[in-house]
Order: structure tokens, then C-alpha cells, then sequence
């Protein structure tokens, strides 16, 4: 059996040190103290000084409590008995079904090898015009939203799940408030995708360290599935949590901070959960839609600005729409040539008269003459805003670039859109 | 050599791993980290009292004080023979696509397999007859490899004169058997293999001078080539935010470059970009060996969510692996994408030693570990009088997009050429997006240097104009001042832009551009007569629209003539009689 050490030496926020031999590097430990049993992780090993960093926060322990090692690192239970279930962030249930312990699998698993990848090429459609049409989402992309608070962010992410076609959703909730996890359960719900969602929750009130885990814990699952030939989509919110966590213990750790206290492996730690999206060569898929908060809406705040240089695109949530600029699928490319052929015409041609019209209210603002020519574009920008950006707008990609093609002949003459001859012909709407 | 030496780990903290010896530590050589049936390759990386702190290459879970550390006392080195070519390793030249046969999608830990297939057969050539002299890199035959020669050399870590006492005649060998035999003065024998070893940290220094990079390096990408040119040996930088197109610029000229061999370097990036470049190099055909791409490359990949040590590795492996087919006489190319990634790594290590920072936590040996890096490109002449070269591209990924930052600035003082991407070009759609008004380059151009100075005059010009028309509007502009705006815009527009999704415009040779550079220059100098600034804005606006169709024809063909006698005629129009007289 596992031997019991009692001798806690140092309590410092959520991480406490106790003496004791044999422990690996990472292993989980049980911590049974006055207010019930903690989890706790291994993060640092010095003679027989061994760190521990406490799911359940410190809060409460004594130097005389208990630890007692697990013999291995921190694993999850996967499997078809997840689905419809919901967890915290070391994967205790929330809701009222039993705990499971089959199919256990480690949470911290090796990287794929690159040579077992595929070139991603399917696409996923989400009924949302910005998204379908100008910045398709593919197949085991990684995205991430950036945003600021108070942007409908988690009711897009709902929406996504909800429409996406995928086999399963996994949403990682990290200091979400209370009442978000409680609209993404009515939402799917009432959407009836429950049964094929799983839940992992940590909520602004829990333990820190809980919020580290969840990332971690929502993968591991998602790739076993994945390997088992699943399609999966993983929902990350709020991954500014999840730094701010890391940041947190870094801290706590002393470890010299590099930007504004972030932690210096702060490219790598986000790096190693993204590049978890996959599209495995003759098995499934993982594509991970991630919410990042920007503090002041400072896209060179190190959380978004190394979520950029990591992800596959961006979308940016602004004023409560999907900003045209900015907003990137950096594999939009792999997958716009083949859905029509009017798809990628439509895509430059609408954003670029939509650049135009920008411009046009910069001169109208300014008080500049408005020309005949501005005037089109006044009328193309605003019916662009409402039956294209404007996320109440949910139709199918098919119906989506008609509907464009309606919008420019509604307001121009088809020289003036630059469209190839041979498309206008094709599809210039003849009424 | 030192004998295998044992330790015991005292100390775990994230990759780093620190073990108590009772011998003699060298720094830098490799150990190896027992656990259960595991082995995990690790680097000393400072020696303390009996304390070896290691940085171990994997994930180090699990791992517990008490394990064993054994010491090999060799440097951390990479094979160096036939078969590099058309090669993905990782960081530490462990074979990837053999890795994924023996172990299918994940990269577990402690697996490693010989970087060269031991058993290939090659079909030996000898140079040499016994009772020759040679030295250090000195050739004794040759091998069939791709499309080039590779050379069987004399092991760059041999010192003095040694006699061939032994060569293997004509005929098929595979890697483990010797080829030659050598003796030094001393009376010394060492047999040579196919394939040497060499210690990825240390220079190969096998050649007799190191010479001055003049040659350009032709990339076929105009912006590049004419007016911020590379050259053969030199060294250059490529730093941008995220989203302006570094990895797309490294990939273009991984395509296009004009070079031998291709080395890709990719540090702690996106795997998908990696799977991009390995999926499709096998079927892209090269327009110069017509042989396919993957046939002159090599890549080396160590993406962001492989282990955080080897990143570093990656960048020496990828830089030694270069350096060898530079002393067969190649001239090799060197893509490390991102620099900043392998910088990263270092500020991990340096903080799990507890060193004392410098600026954002970097190390204060950051810079000259920057230097070193970049310092070995260059241009070589060898033993026989023959030259081969070494350049080195990276990126870098600066934190917010800012060029202040310590790894950005490290950079610019060891490059030769620096290729700055901005923010707003790429906003603007404008490709490739290095920023003409930012960037720099000390090496000679494919195009006279008066034409060269005139393309940086005009667009610094255009840009000044364009500011201040922002303030006193188009209105104000006088018209001579609008034209020259306009004039850099266009030039702009159909030179420094290149569209990479047009077969044609997307690689323009050296020819071409000497060509059409002459040809815009003359569109510079020329003085027109317009009626007004809509007259000028329409007419350069034909020019556009002629030169993108110009631009996407097939050079010296029907086609380009006529849109060359199009363009002509266009100018004739309008151009100033006065000047015509003037010339004339």
C-alpha cells in the first residue's frame, strides 16, 4: 500500500511542501484533511522535499495532515459513460451520477508525431456567415475568440457547438461565472446536444489550481475519442483564466516572471494544449474553439498576442459581431476552393467593397461630399452589417453567398464589382 | 573519452534534472535519465560541487530522486553520412516517419532510432590510393545521394596529416562498414565510415578561409532579390507579428530559392505547418533539377508541443547538417522558423537554474548565443579551392508585434539583411509584407545599385506624401507631388507585391527582374503630363492592371511582348515632349 507522510514543512499559498521518498515527478497525492480530501499534484522534487500543488486550494490545511501518493500522475476516465455528464477540473462530478474510474487515461500524454498528421480539409459548417463564408472553420483547427468582456462570446461558442456537426463536444469551462456554466447547460440542452456534450467546470469561485487542469483533462478525454475515430469539438473558456491561473502559481513558485507576471514558459504551456488539435491519419479529429478575453482589448497583451502566434486564426468579437478585419482562418484556404466556385470571388469582392465603405464613413464622418459612388457603398455597407455580419443572420453557406450576390446586385452594376466575367454570368441574379 | 560514469537524481524541477556524481562532469556531454524501463536523453547544462543539472529532452513525469543518471561523456552530437536528404527528424535527429511505423501517433518518450539506416546499401567511389595525405575533410570518395555527389570525408575531428593505408575499391557498402583506413604520423589508426559523428555545438571548421559573402542569393521573390537582397553565406532576419506571413515567406523560399540544399528548421511553430511542408514537398516539382522538392531538403522539426530542450537542439542540428553538405561544396540554405521559440527555451532553462535575469527574463547570454548561431554562415573556400556556403534565414516572433525587444534586437546586430514584416502591409493585403521603409540589407543586389537607390527614394518619397496628404487632403497636394505618390504606389503595387497563388507571378527569376526593373525605372524617371490628378490616378491605374497581367505571363513569351508594347504605348501618351527633347 501506499506509505502516509505527515510531515508538512511548508504551506505557501495552494502549493505545500512535505518530506517524503520515492515520489515521481508529477504524481497525484491524496491529501485527507479537517474539511474532506484534496487532490494534489507533484510540481517540484528536491532531496526529499516535495512540492505539491493542492487542487482544493490550501485553505484549511494543516502541517499534521495526511498526504498520501497515488503511485501515478493525474488521470481521467474516458469513455462513451462521459457523455451527457458534468465535472470539475479534476474530474469529480458534478451532477448526480456516479463517479467513474474505467478507461483511465493520462492527462499530460506524448505529442502526435507530425508525420501522423493530415493536412486539414474538411470543412465545419456553423450557419454563420462570417464564419462560413469569409473565415471558414476547418476540421481540427484551433481558433480562438478574441474578445472583451462583456461580448456575447459564450453565446457564439454555444452556437457553434450547437450547429457544428461533429460528433462530440467537450466544453472546458475555466473561471467561468456560475450563471455562464448554467446558460451553456440550458443552451445545449434545450438544444437537445446534451447527451453528446461533456462538461468539464471550474467556476471563478473554485480553486485555482483546478482552473490549470482543465484544459489538460478536456484534451486527454477528446483525444481518446478522437483516436476511436470521433470527430470531436472542445470548447475552452476562458482561456485568460487559465493563463491568469498559471500565472498564479508561478508566482507562488518564485519563479521569475518575464511579461507583466506571466510566467516565461507561457508560449509553450498554451502551445502544448492548442497543438492538441489534430487531424489524426486514419482516426478522428480534435478542433479546439477557445475564448481569450483581452484585458484593455490589447491584442499585444501576452495572452492574446502568444495565442496568435499559436493558433490557426483569430476571430475578433466586437460590438457584438464578428469584425471582417482581423478575424482570420489561416486554413480557410484548404477547404473555400471546393464548396462553389463562387465562394472565394464572393468572399474578396464583398470584404473588399466592405473596406470601401469603411472608408466612405471616415469622409462622411469627416464631412467630405459624398459622391455616387459613396453613396453605393453606403447602402452596400449597411446591408452587408445586417444580412451578413450581424450574428442573428443563420443560414447555410449556399444561401448565404446567393444572398450576396442578391446584396452587390441590389446596390451596384456588375463592372463595378471586379467579379470575373464569367462568374457574373454564371450567377449575377437575372430578376 | 571519459568512461560511462553513474549518478543519482537529486533534484526535479520541470525539464530540469539535477544528479549527484562521485567523478569527474564535462560540460555539455549527454546523459541519460533511468527510469523502469525509460531512458531519457539529457545535456548538462552547469556543474556545480558534485551536482550535474541536466536538461533532460522529454517530458519528465514521473521521474523520481533516486534514479539513476548515466553519463556517456560525449557532446550532445548528430550522424553526419548519406541519407540526410529527404529526411524529417526531430530536434535530437531521431527519424520521424520511422518513428511513426515502430510507434504509430505519439512521440513516447525514451524512443530513439539511429538518425542514417544503418543497413542502406551505397555505391562507393573512391577518390583516394593508399599512401595519399589528407587532412580533415579531405575527400576519399564519393556516394550517389539524390542528384549530387555526396563525399565521403575524412571525419572533420581528425587533427594533422594522416596516410590512407586502406580504401575500399568501386563497389556497393552500407554505413557499417569502413571504407578507409587511416594513419597519422604518431602512428595512430582510425578506420572512416560512411557516415561520421559530430557535436552539433561546435562549428565545423574543415576548410581553409572563410570569405566574404558577395554572391546574391536569388529567392525569386522581387522585394527580396532587388531591393533587400541575401547572399550566398549571408545571414538575415525575418521578424513580424503573428498573422503577417513569416511562415508563408519561409515557405516560398524553401520553394523557389536558387541553392542546393535546403535545410527546414522548424522550432516550437505549429505542427501543421510542418505536415504542410512534408505532405506536399514529395509531389512540387524543383523547375531547375525537375526532380521533386523534398529531394534537396532536409527538415528538422521540433514543434511547439514536442519537448521545450530539444527546440534548442533542433536550431544546431539543423545548422551542423548544413554545414556538412557545405564541405562537399553545396551551397545550402538554413530556415529557422521561429528563432524566438529557441530564445523562449533558453528563458526556460535559465529560470529553473535560478539565473539572474535580464531584460524580460532572457538570459544575459542570449545575445552571444544569437551571434554564435547566425556566425556559422558564411561562404568557405575548401582544402581542394572549392567553395561552398551556408546561409541562414530566421524568423522571429516578437512579443506584441514590437521590434525593442531583447531577442528582435540580438538579431539585428549579427544579420546582414533585415526583412521586417509589418502589421499594417499585411493588414493592407500587400505581399509579401516586409515593410520597404524598415528594412535593410548589406548585400550586393541583382540590379544596379542606381536602380536600387531609386526604388528606396520613391517609396520613401510616396510615403512622405501620402502622410501629408492626410492632413491637407488630395486637394492641397500639388500635382508633381500626387504623381510621385503615385508612382510609388505603383511601383509598389506591381514590383514589391508578388501574388504567391499565380503559377508565374509567384517565382520571378533573376532575368525577369533585371528586365522589368529596367523597365519600371524608366516608368521613375519619365516626367508625364496630365491634365489633372484623376487623369494621373486613371492612367496609373491602367498601368496597374496591364503590369498584373504583364506580371502573371510567361517571360519572353507572345503574350509578354504584348503586354510590354500595351504598357509602352500607354507611357508614350502621356510622357512629357519636353523631356523626349532634352534626352534626345
Amino acid at each position: 500500500m501506499h506509505k502516509i507522510y505527515t510531515s508538512i514543512v511548508q504551506i505557501a499559498g495552494d502549493v505545500i511542501t512535505v518530506e517524503a521518498e520515492g515520489v515521481g515527478y508529477m504524481e497525484i497525492a491524496e491529501i485527507s484533511t479537517s474539511r474532506g480530501v484534496s487532490l494534489a499534484q507533484v510540481i517540484r522534487l528536491d532531496g526529499n522535499r516535495v512540492s505539491l500543488q493542492v487542487f482544493a486550494g490550501s485553505k484549511g490545511i494543516s502541517t499534521g495532515d495526511k498526504v498520501r501518493f497515488l503511485g501515478h500522475p493525474m488521470r481521467v476516465s474516458s469513455g462513451e459513460d462521459l457523455m451527457g455528464r458534468i465535472f470539475n477540473g479534476s474530474g469529480t462530478p458534478l451532477d448526480k451520477g456516479p463517479v467513474l474510474s474505467e478507461n483511465l487515461v493520462d492527462i499530460n500524454g506524448p505529442p502526435v508525431n507530425p508525420v501522423k498528421r493530415v493536412i486539414p480539409n474538411k470543412m465545419i459548417r456553423t450557419g454563420i456567415p462570417m464564419i462560413d463564408v469569409f473565415n471558414s472553420l476547418v476540421e481540427s483547427q484551433k481558433l480562438p475568440i478574441f474578445s472583451i468582456a462583456g461580448e456575447p462570446y459564450n453565446e457564439l461558442l454555444a452556437r457553434i457547438a450547437i450547429q457544428a456537426e461533429v460528433d462530440i463536444i467537450i466544453l472546458g469551462g475555466m473561471g467561468l461565472k456560475h450563471d455562464d456554466y448554467l446558460f451553456f447547460r440550458d443552451t445545449l440542452e434545450a438544444a437537445g446536444v446534451l447527451s453528446r456534450s461533456i462538461f468539464f467546470m471550474h467556476t471563478a469561485s473554485d480553486p485555482t489550481v483546478e482552473c490549470l487542469l482543465v484544459p489538460d483533462i478536456s484534451l486527454a478525454v477528446a483525444e481518446h475519442f478522437a483516436l476511436n475515430g470521433k470527430r470531436v469539438l472542445v470548447l475552452l473558456s476562458d482561456m485568460t483564466n487559465f493563463a491568469d491561473a498559471l500565472k498564479e502559481i508561478s508566482i507562488t513558485m518564485e519563479q521569475v516572471p518575464s511579461n507583466r507576471g506571466y510566467p516565461g514558459d507561457l508560449y509553450s504551456q498554451l502551445a502544448s494544449r492548442y497543438e492538441k488539435a489534430v487531424d489524426f491519419d486514419a482516426a478522428g479529429s480534435i478542433t479546439i474553439l477557445a475564448v481569450t478575453t483581452m484585458p484593455g482589448d490589447d491584442v499585444t497583451h501576452p495572452v492574446p498576442d502568444n495565442t496568435g502566434y499559436i493558433t490557426e486564426g483569430q476571430f475578433y468579437l466586437k460590438n457584438a459581431v464578428i469584425e471582417p478585419f482581423g478575424s482570420l482562418s489561416r486554413l480557410k484556404q484548404q477547404v473555400n476552393g471546393k464548396t462553389r466556385n463562387d465562394h472565394r470571388a464572393i468572399m474578396d469582392t464583398m470584404i473588399q467593397l466592405f473596406a470601401n465603405y469603411r472608408e466612405t464613413l471616415e469622409k462622411q464622418a469627416m464631412g467630405f461630399q459624398m459622391s455616387a459612388w459613396d453613396k453605393k457603398l453606403l447602402k452596400y455597407g449597411k446591408l452587408f452589417e445586417t444580412e451578413m455580419m450581424s450574428l442573428k443572420v443563420n443560414i447555410p453557406l449556399e444561401r448565404a453567398l446567393s444572398r450576396g450576390w442578391e446584396i452587390l446586385k441590389e446596390c451596384f452594376a456588375p463592372e463595378e464589382t471586379g467579379i470575373k466575367r464569367s462568374l457574373i454570368e454564371q450567377y449575377w441574379p437575372k430578376t | 573519452m571519459q568512461a560511462k560514469r553513474i549518478g543519482k537524481v537529486t533534484k526535479i524541477s520541470g525539464n530540469m534534472v539535477t544528479a549527484a556524481v562521485d567523478a569527474a562532469i564535462i560540460q555539455n556531454e549527454v546523459a541519460y535519465i533511468r527510469h523502469g524501463k525509460e531512458s531519457l536523453k539529457a545535456e548538462v547544462i552547469r556543474v556545480r560541487g558534485n551536482k550535474a543539472e541536466t536538461q533532460v529532452y522529454e517530458s519528465t513525469i514521473s521521474l523520481q530522486v533516486g534514479d539513476i543518471a548515466e553519463f556517456t561523456g560525449e557532446l550532445l552530437s548528430v550522424e553526419l553520412g548519406p541519407g540526410l536528404l529527404g529526411q524529417i527528424f526531430d530536434g535530437l535527429q531521431n527519424p520521424l516517419p520511422s518513428l511513426a511505423k515502430k510507434h504509430g501517433f505519439f512521440l513516447n518518450r525514451g524512443e530513439y532510432l539511429p538518425a542514417l539506416a544503418e543497413e542502406t546499401i551505397w555505391e562507393f567511389t573512391p577518390l583516394v590510393k593508399i599512401g595519399d595525405k589528407v587532412k580533415a575533410g579531405s575527400r576519399l570518395g564519393f556516394v550517389p545521394e539524390k542528384i549530387f555527389k555526396h563525399f565521403i570525408m575524412v571525419p572533420f575531428g581528425l587533427n594533422g596529416i594522416w596516410e590512407v593505408i586502406r580504401i575500399a575499391s568501386l563497389g556497393r557498402y552500407d554505413l557499417k562498414t569502413p571504407v578507409a583506413r587511416l594513419r597519422d604520423q604518431s602512428g595512430k589508426e582510425e578506420d572512416v565510415y560512411l557516415k561520421q559523428s559530430w557535436p552539433v555545438k561546435i562549428a565545423i571548421k574543415a576548410y581553409s578561409e572563410k570569405l566574404k559573402p558577395q554572391q546574391p542569393l536569388v529567392t525569386k521573390m522581387r522585394l527580396i532579390d532587388s531591393l533587400f537582397p541575401v547572399a550566398l553565406g549571408g545571414t538575415y532576419c525575418i521578424p513580424g507579428p503573428f498573422g503577417a506571413g513569416k511562415t508563408v515567406l519561409q515557405q516560398l523560399t524553401s520553394r523557389h530559392a536558387e541553392i542546393d540544399i535546403v535545410i527546414i528548421a522548424a522550432c516550437g511553430e505549429r505542427a501543421g505547418e510542418v505536415v504542410e511542408t512534408l505532405k506536399t514537398f514529395p509531389e512540387l516539382i524543383d523547375s531547375k533539377t525537375r526532380k521533386p522538392l523534398s529531394d534537396r531538403t532536409v527538415i528538422i522539426c521540433n514543434t511547439s508541443s514536442m519537448p521545450v530542450a530539444a527546440r534548442e537542439s533542433s536550431v544546431y542540428t539543423a545548422v551542423t547538417i548544413a554545414e556538412y553538405y557545405r564541405q562537399m561544396g553545396l551551397n545550402v540554405l538554413l530556415l529557422a522558423d521561429s528563432t524566438s521559440r529557441w530564445a523562449q527555451a533558453m528563458r526556460e532553462m535559465s529560470g529553473r537554474l535560478e539565473e539572474i535575469p535580464g531584460e524580460e527574463a532572457f538570459p544575459a547570454y542570449l545575445e552571444s548565443r544569437i551571434a554564435s548561431f547566425y556566425e556559422r554562415a558564411g561562404v568557405v573556400r575548401l582544402h581542394d579551392g572549392s567553395t561552398g556556403s551556408v546561409t541562414i534565414g530566421g524568423t522571429v516572433s516578437p512579443a506584441g508585434g514590437n521590434f525593442e525587444e531583447p531577442v528582435t534586437q540580438a538579431t539585428l546586430k549579427v544579420v546582414g539583411a533585415f526583412h521586417g514584416l509589418s502589421r499594417e502591409r499585411s493588414d493592407a493585403r500587400r505581399y509579401p509584407a516586409i515593410d520597404p521603409l524598415i528594412s535593410w540589407s548589406k548585400y550586393p543586389s541583382i540590379i544596379p545599385q542606381a536602380y536600387r537607390d531609386r526604388g528606396h527614394e520613391i517609396m520613401r518619397k510616396s510615403h512622405e506624401i501620402f502622410q501629408m496628404m492626410k492632413v491637407i487632403g488630395e486637394e492641397g497636394t500639388a500635382l508633381g507631388d500626387y504623381v510621385d505618390y503615385l508612382k510609388g504606389e505603383f511601383f509598389d503595387s506591381v514590383y514589391l507585391q508578388q501574388n504567391a497563388f499565380d503559377p508565374v507571378d509567384e517565382a520571378c527569376s533573376a532575368d525577369r527582374q533585371q528586365y522589368i526593373f529596367a523597365f519600371i525605372y524608366g516608368i521613375l524617371e519619365t516626367e508625364f503630363i496630365f491634365e489633372n490628378k484623376e487623369d494621373a490616378l486613371k492612367i496609373f491605374q491602367q498601368l496597374r492592371q496591364l503590369f498584373r497581367g504583364w506580371n502573371s505571363s510567361e517571360f519572353k513569351t507572345k503574350e509578354f511582348e504584348n503586354f510590354e508594347s500595351e504598357v509602352a504605348l500607354l507611357i508614350e501618351q502621356k510622357r512629357s515632349p519636353k523631356k523626349e527633347t532634352s534626352n534626345a
